[in-house]
């Protein structure tokens, strides 16, 4: 599913060079859970984009369902992200001017096209059915969460991408994301790959690699 | 379709979220296409108004003038200054020039006239009865003076609508007597107003010219013929109004034994000529006035521009999203570029609305004549289209070419 190869990446800043990605090779395999962990600055993030096709290598190869996307232009790595990846973010980032299924129809403008009854069976799916027409600010840290993830699951990706997706949330309502996430990965046998320095989140997925200075300390094969 | 309508949505939401802000802009766009459109108008208007006045002297109408024609270059005499122009001529134009209905040579002076305490200076213009027919005039009472007046030198005059109205106020003066210069005269018509211009026919008398020659002492040239001051006709058929002038000029140059190389000592001018000098000028008029309206709907573009670059720095973090979501650059260009198109047509046709409602009113209460016009409506509303792409363009570009991660990194 997901192969990288010596990827590099390096950030000018300033005069010198920040080199936030040394070389990491791993494999993730089709319905896997995997959790990435490392402390900040470890380029959890980075790497995490990368996959998700938000940012390209310096360095080094990429294949995502058997195809280099390393080299791939901004158009095309706009397509795959629009077709195959669904983004979770820490901060959820929805569109405050929007209702709930407004935002998950979002979800489906660049990806083929709006049909509001698949957003509202994925708001469903979610347990938002009563809350459609309420604005983020309206709904919980934990509810605003769910949106995203209806946002990300309405276009049938292959490859759910989750970057610290409790950071913001009390235990119990961290809780219930993971629970979504793990459900979904058994259900429907999304890939999820999920960042996060939290060791009891990590504990429910099947594989934890462990990132520290750029570099992978464990975890890069199961 | 569908990717239209979500895309419209979009851009709605964009404009939608910040109504005040959205309206400020628009209003930028509202203004200057409406002051386009009402400025336009009214240079039109103006047009329309003199060509409506120089066709009310008749379309067929050809004036001839002593002096040299107007023009640049050279030391010219002004025209009617020279004495160049004779009775004889006006009689020889009738009899050679084919397609010519009528001739009117004409002599004018400036005379003092009295009634009764009244008294006013006004041009008295020495003429024949042609002269009615071929300037267009209409009797508002009694009648012209006839064929048998000009014969015996009648002392009878015509008089405009603003000398009678100086003269006699609203007594009727037909039939009354007045002191003109040395002579008294018998009124025995008035003319219908022309309501055109300073100088026209409402301002003037109208008397036989032979009447005229025992008032003033009329100059003559050297082989003793009496000058005209000018001399008006028609043309029968329209067509060959450029033939005419052709004919009467070459009649007129044999007639002043005028050399081959010299210029000519008379002018002719025709109203259809005159027409349209006037037009070009009145056109470049409009022209000007337009472009000084234009420069406020160019001031409402860089309103536009500045309102899009906030607004695409405000919305980074919601370019971000669009993009982890998918979005191409070419997404997130035409859904601004489309943005700011939307705000300036939307100003546009508000402006066109406004303008066409002003100039109405206007013409309307009777201040001024307007009249807009199907292309000045067009051109308001394409310029402003074009303006929001235009001004839009750059903020749109911006927009695209953000870096995802770092526009989801910001605030």
């Amino acid at each position: 599913m997901i192969k990288l190869e010596d990827i590099t990446k390096v950030y000018p800043m300033g005069k010198r060079e920040l080199e936030v990605l040394k070389g990491i090779t791993m494999t993730i395999k089709q319905g896997e859970l995997v959790a990435i962990m490392g402390p900040s600055g470890s380029g959890k993030t980075t790497l995490l984009n990368l996959i998700g096709c938000l940012d390209k290598p310096t360095s080094g190869h990429y294949q995502l369902e058997g195809r280099e996307v390393s080299r791939l232009s901004g158009g095309e790595l706009a397509k795959i992200r629009g077709q195959k990846i669904g983004f979770i973010f820490q901060t959820f980032n929805l569109l405050s001017r929007l209702t709930a299924l407004a935002n998950v129809e979002l979800g489906m403008t660049y990806a083929g096209g709006v049909d509001r009854k698949r957003a509202l069976e994925a708001l469903a799916s979610v347990g938002l059915s009563e809350r459609v027409k309420h604005r983020p600010v309206e709904l919980s840290g934990g509810e605003q969460q769910r949106v995203a993830i209806a946002r990300a699951l309405v276009k049938n990706p292959t490859l759910f991408l989750a970057d610290e997706p409790t950071g913001q949330l009390d235990s119990h309502s961290g809780e219930e994301i993971i629970s979504i996430l793990t459900s979904l990965h058994a259900e429907q046998g999304i890939t999820v790959l999920l960042v996060t320095h939290d060791a009891n989140i990590a504990s429910h997925c099947q594989r934890i690699i462990h990132l520290k200075d750029g570099e992978i300390t464990a975890g890069e094969s199961s | 379709m569908k990717k239209w309508s979500s895309l419209l949505s979009t851009v709605w939401l964009g404009i939608s979220t910040h109504k005040l802000r959205s309206f400020l802009t628009m209003l930028g766009i509202v203004i200057g296409v409406g002051a386009v459109i009402i400025l336009m108008s009214i240079g039109k208007g103006a047009t329309a108004q003199i060509l409506a006045n120089i066709q009310s002297m008749g379309s067929d109408l050809i004036t001839i003038r002593p002096g040299a024609s107007f023009g640049f270059g050279g030391v010219r005499g002004a025209g009617g200054s020279t004495q160049t122009l004779t009775i004889e001529d006006a009689e020889a134009i009738a009899e050679d020039v084919p397609y010519i209905s009528a001739v009117a040579p004409s002599y004018s002076s400036n005379l003092q006239l009295v009634v009764g305490s009244e008294n006013t200076n006004s041009q008295v213009t020495g003429t024949t009865p042609e002269y009615m027919a071929v300037n267009n005039l209409e009797i508002a009472s009694g009648s012209f003076f006839t064929e048998y007046d000009y014969q015996r030198g009648a002392k009878v005059a015509v008089l405009g609508s603003s000398v009678k109205e100086t003269l006699f106020g609203d007594d009727d003066p037909i039939g009354q007597q007045m002191r003109m210069g040395t002579i008294i005269v018998r009124v025995v018509g008035v003319l219908e107003s022309k309501e055109v211009m300073m100088g026209g026919p409402d301002d003037a008398i109208f008397i036989p010219l032979t009447a005229m020659q025992q008032t003033v002492a009329q100059p003559k040239t050297a082989q003793g013929q009496s000058v005209v001051s000018s001399v008006s006709l028609t043309v029968s058929d329209e067509k060959q109004t450029d033939n005419v002038i052709a004919d009467i000029t070459s009649l007129l140059r044999t007639r002043h034994r005028l050399a081959p190389s010299a210029d000519d000592d008379f002018n002719i001018m025709s109203t259809a000529e005159i027409a349209k000098t006037i037009s070009e000028t009145a056109g470049t008029m409009t022209l000007l006035l337009g472009a000084i309206a234009a420069i406020s709907l160019l001031v409402g573009g860089i309103g536009v521009m500045n309102i899009m670059l906030v607004s695409v720095l405000e919305r980074t973090r919601e370019i971000g999203i669009r993009k982890a979501l998918g979005a191409r650059e070419h997404d997130i260009w035409i859904q601004f570029l489309i943005e700011a198109a939307f705000l300036t047509l939307s100003g546009g046709i508000i402006g066109v609305i406004i303008g066409w409602l002003v100039a109405y009113f206007v013409n309307s209460m009777g201040l001024m004549t307007t009249v807009v016009t199907a292309d000045i409506v067009i051109l308001a509303v394409v310029v402003s289209v074009s303006i929001g792409l235009f001004f839009g363009f750059y903020p749109a570009w911006n927009a695209s070419r953000l870096n995802p991660i770092e526009a989801l990194r910001s605030e």
